[in-house]
């Protein structure tokens, strides 16, 4: 049998009728890739993953004890070991390195001289080394890592390179046939290519559980992605716990148990901070609010079926004060809960058959002077919670649809692009408006199909848009988007890693780290690596790992 | 941004009795009796009408596993348990509802030792009701299918209190050959998750597995008289192989559960990892000019030997002339070809079975038609190859294949004996083996079971659902049809 070469007709057959039946926009046909077996081979990079941006391995190789290597804090660094973040930094990264192997039977073997690797020497060398501080847009992620008999030394500026570095360092020590640890002498000078590298997960049309939240941070830290873009309510359920209105989630989670209390929102923040990574919640309306309105009387605009209410709700009610006043106090406390600089504000999809509807709509319309332009509704009502947000002293993200409508945007406002077709026109629109824009539109990895589709999320290019030097600054990065229609915990593991490994790698390394080949032979290795680490990352293709997934 | 609309299907009351796959004919009590059931008090026995006793592995074993299932018992879907009973009229409080005190199996045919094949009779009758349920069978393998059944009646309301409704049931299944694939060669798969998949093809009511064990990529199958071929073959000679322990196991496992293992060693080609071992001349795949080598013969019959238990080989792409089908047959054994054989016309005996799975050869309803006018058995896996994933809801396509749907005599139609969902291994190894899957598999065991008529995609979708998070409780890590949750989630990592 050899299912990979045929069954074309009813593939295509059967994803139409999938999406037609389910979805307002299908996601775009896919060409069938034939697969060509790939030829797994040596990277001369090894397993490294994302490519760091200067990198020269020698072909001398130390050897490193498990029972005396040390991570430590190097000489002149202003971060010790009152610096907690790095502490258990440290501690993670020997696990990852030394962890898995049953070197605690080796003994106390001396290694002949000058052949052993004793230390990792962490220096931090800015006078603040951020160790207490929330990553933020601006951190600087940058390192250099030297791996030299007899110790290796790590320099960063800050807490938030050092973790970069650790990594790095981690995914070039490798284990013999014998047991034995190894590395080969380097010299890496790496920094990210873009600042914001994030992945999406949706909580409400699924909810995760708090312990997969945390295993996909695990697993972004070992890809280098540092923001976690939280879609923590949606129309299908309302998981966020808030203290302001508890009914929120009281009446729109699925049950008591779906729900993010105020204790599991921190957890997930502080695991992420000490992965550098920050978390961003997305708080989407006027649309997506169905869940909202189950806890929060009068959010909701009724819809009118003639002269009645028809007794179902449409978007977000733009023409009460009291819609303003419940956001003022809610956004109030997001604000306060997450300490990120910028809250997601959505603002997609919004649809305007139900405030056409209804005759209150239509009067406050009309006093307006909107007529019966809706999209000036939704800009009046956008551009009010925006004044919201910044007057908590907040920054925001939209989705490109508020830029779309002309609603005045604040100018370092962040434009998210994600409807797939045109995605490179929508980024030289927004940047040539002076927009700081990130991409999500060729990376939506819910869009599953058959085959190695991670090197079509590896080919993606994302400067490659028409605009000036300047317009291409304005790109700051992009995120993996995992939706939720079909994903929760059962399937979000191995449906997110290694496919977004791929969008990892062109976040952070070079322009030009294009060589697909190579890509597959790292990455191969990278995925046994996860897996290794808990991460039950799905294959690429046919093969193996020495250590296969654990768990089941 | 999703930019998703929200589901035509919405998940609703789940009809009584919500069973998965559909029974052919369930009638609920009309006057709504029911009991209260105590998973630990709850007893599984013997009628005394019973040919088969205490000391029956088959039953013993089962009655124990299903004692434990009973805990996994949920809700009867969302919106039902306490709004449906409140409904019923003159309902007593809880105190004074009677419990359900035990199930008695009774077993016509005394055999229990054997191994299940084609002909097994797999029908039961089941009837619920407060002091005594009595669940009837021809055979142990029906008396499984019906436990399964029973335990998908149990329920429980907001209070966590376990309901069993008076409920008739008669089953039997539509299709003889209900199987399903795995590929442990081009990525091996832990014997675990072969068992694993055991229970919950059990669950779903498959009694086929297709283990297609060894392929191009890897040769895990530890061979006793050959034991180059894994040595050289497997990924791993240690970690990635399956010892004749493992596949005895494997075998017994199955048979616990009524369930076939057919065992696949594909030849001539698909045979590259055979050739490390240095048994079997490395041959490129092709179906026409290669000769057997001299040692095959050999091989295939000590591993016949070694593999005694099981009921079938599966061997595909001959050369014509090839003695390899003497061979097996010589040896007692029947065997299931892949279409390929038919269609390059290599002579094969009368009772061969036949596997259709090519799609791109034209609409496979008429291979199944050129195979059946032949006079051959068919077999379908064409539309059901589940490794293929794409976005939404597949497994409606899946099933809403009707396998009788081709051009043919009535005698022609009798001669498609079922079907099986395939899951082939390029993108699968066992961290995603399970949620891929599950439930979608389910479409096709439903398809293979179930009467004809119950083709609704409405009501396959709520029980389906609902299905599914049982399978969650029972720790099984299916992933979901479309939006919403179970109680309680996934939580096994």
């Amino acid at each position: 049998m050899e299912p990979a070469r045929l069954f074309l007709g009813l593939l295509c057959a059967s994803a139409a009728l999938a999406a037609s039946s389910l979805h307002q926009r299908a996601p775009p046909p896919e060409p069938l890739l034939l697969e060509e077996e790939p030829e797994l081979g040596e990277s001369p990079s090894g397993s490294l993953w994302p490519l760091p941006r200067s990198l020269r391995i020698l072909p001398r190789q130390l050897q490193l004890a498990p029972a005396r290597f040390e991570l430590v804090h190097g000489p002149g660094s202003t971060a010790g070991p009152g610096c907690a973040l790095l502490q258990d930094a440290f501690r993670r990264y020997y696990e990852y390195i030394f962890g898995y192997s049953k070197w605690q039977n080796q003994g106390q073997r001396q290694l002949p001289a000058g052949t052993e690797l004793l230390q990792l020497q962490v220096i931090i060398g800015s006078k603040d080394s951020e160790c207490d501080n929330y990553p933020n847009i601006t951190s600087n992620e940058a390192y250099q890592l030297s791996v030299t008999e007899p110790v290796a030394v790590l320099k960063a500026e800050k807490v938030w390179g050092a973790l970069r570095g650790l990594e790095t360092f981690s995914q070039l020590v490798y284990e013999d046939d014998y047991g034995s640890f190894l590395i080969n002498e380097s010299e890496i000078t790496d920094y990210p290519r873009f600042a914001h590298r994030g992945i999406l997960l949706d909580t409400s049309r699924h909810f995760l559980p708090l312990k997969s939240i945390l295993t996909n941070l695990d697993a972004m830290a070992f890809n280098k992605f540092n923001v976690l873009h939280w879609h923590i309510v949606d129309d299908h359920s309302f998981p966020y716990q808030s203290i302001t209105f508890p009914e929120l989630s009281g009446k729109g989670s699925y049950t008591y148990d779906h729900i993010y209390t105020p204790t599991d929102v921190r957890l997930v923040v502080d695991y992420a901070r000490l992965r550098g990574i920050r978390v961003i919640p997305e708080f989407d309306s006027p649309g997506h609010t169905q869940s909202w309105g189950k806890g929060q009387k009068d959010l909701l605009t009724p819809c009118f079926n003639g002269e009645h209410q028809s007794g179902s709700y449409g978007p977000v009610n733009p023409i009460l004060n009291t819609t303003y006043h419940f956001m003022t106090d809610l956004f109030k406390e997001i604000s306060s809960v997450f300490p990120d600089a910028y809250i997601h504000l959505g603002g997609d999809e919004v649809d305007f058959t139900c405030w056409k509807s209804n005759p209150d709509v239509t009067e406050f319309m009309m006093q307006q002077g909107f007529g019966i332009d809706y999209a000036k509704l939704e800009s009046y009502y956008i551009q009010k919670i925006l004044d919201i947000v910044s007057s908590a002293h907040k920054g925001y993200i939209v989705w490109q649809e508020v830029f779309d409508k002309g609603v005045k945007l604040k100018p370092d406002t962040i434009v998210e692009v994600w409807i797939g077709s045109w995605y490179t026109v929508e980024l030289s629109r927004v940047t040539g408006a002076g927009f700081t824009t990130i991409l999500a539109a060729p990376w939506y990895l819910d869009y599953i199909s058959y085959g190695q589709d991670w090197k079509k999320y590896y080919s993606v290019e994302p400067l490659n848009f028409i605009g000036s030097e300047k317009q291409k600054k304005l790109m700051i990065g992009g995120e993996a988007c995992l939706w939720g229609e079909f994903v929760d915990a059962t399937n979000l593991t191995p449906r997110l890693w290694p496919r977004a490994s791929a969008v990892g790698e062109r976040l952070w390394s070079s322009e030009n780290v294009t060589n697909i080949k190579d890509a597959y032979n790292r990455l191969v290795k990278h995925r046994c690596r996860m897996l290794r680490r808990g991460i039950a990352a799905e294959p690429l293709f046919v093969g193996y790992c020495d250590h296969e997934a654990r768990g089941l | 941004m999703a930019g998703l609309g929200l589901a035509l299907l919405l998940l609703g009351l789940v009809p009584a009795g919500a069973v998965w796959p559909q029974p052919q004919l369930v009638r609920e009590s009309p006057g709504g009796g029911r009991c209260r059931l105590s998973p630990s008090r709850f007893r599984f026995g013997y009628a005394r009408s019973s040919a088969v006793g205490p000391g029956c592995a088959v039953l013993d074993q089962a009655f124990r596993r299903y004692q434990r299932l009973l805990r996994d018992a949920g809700p009867r879907g969302p919106g039902e348990g306490p709004e449906a009973a409140a409904a019923l009229p003159g309902e007593d409080t809880r105190p004074w509802e009677p419990l359900c005190a035990e199930l008695l199996v009774s077993v016509a045919t005394p055999h229990c030792d054997g191994f299940p094949d084609m002909d097994s009779v797999e029908s039961y009758k089941l009837s619920t009701s407060e002091d005594l349920s009595l669940l009837s069978s021809e055979s142990v393998w029906g008396a499984l299918r019906g436990l399964e059944t029973f335990s998908q009646l149990i329920w429980r309301d907001e209070d966590g209190t376990f309901y069993l409704n008076k409920t008739d049931i008669v089953d039997f299944p539509r299709f003889a050959h209900r199987g399903l694939l795995l590929d442990t060669s081009r990525h091996y798969l832990p014997v675990r998750a072969i068992l694993e998949t055991l229970d919950v093809m059990a669950y779903n009511k498959f009694n086929v597995f297709h283990w297609h064990i060894v392929d191009d990529p890897s040769f895990p199958y530890e061979s006793a008289a050959f034991p180059e071929l894994s040595q050289k073959g497997a990924y791993n000679p240690v970690t990635h192989v399956y010892t004749l322990n493992d596949v005895k196991l494997v075998i017994e496992y199955a048979r616990l559960r009524g369930i076939r293992v057919i065992s696949e060693f594909d030849t001539p080609g698909h045979t590259h990892s055979w050739g490390p071992g240095g048994r079997i001349r490395k041959s490129r795949p092709s179906c026409r000019g290669w000769g057997l080598a001299k040692t095959t013969p050999n091989w295939s019959l000590s591993t016949s030997r070694v593999m005694g238990e099981l009921s079938l080989f599966i061997l595909y792409c001959f050369s014509p002339g090839s003695r390899l089908l003497d061979i097996i047959s010589s040896y007692g054994k029947g065997y299931v070809v892949w279409q390929e054989v038919f269609d390059n016309g290599v002579k094969v005996k009368p009772d061969t079975i036949i596997h259709v799975w090519r799609e791109n050869a034209g609409p496979y309803q008429q291979e199944v038609a050129r195979v059946t006018k032949a006079g051959y058995r068919a077999l379908l896996s064409a539309p059901w190859y589940l490794n293929r994933i794409s976005y939404g809801q597949d497994w409606q396509t899946a099933y809403q294949v009707e396998p009788l749907e081709f051009e043919g005599s009535p005698e022609q139609k009798e001669l498609v004996i079922g079907g099986e969902a395939c899951m082939w291994g390029e993108y699968v190894d066992v961290t995603n083996l399970t949620p891929r899957l599950w439930p979608r598999a389910g479409a096709i065991a439903e398809r293979l079971w179930s009467n004809k008529t119950v083709r609704g995609l409405q009501d396959a979708y709520r029980r389906l659902a609902n299905f599914r998070c049982t399978l969650l409780r029972r720790g099984i890590q299916a992933q979901p049809l479309f939006t919403g949750y179970c109680d309680p989630e996934y939580s096994g990592f």
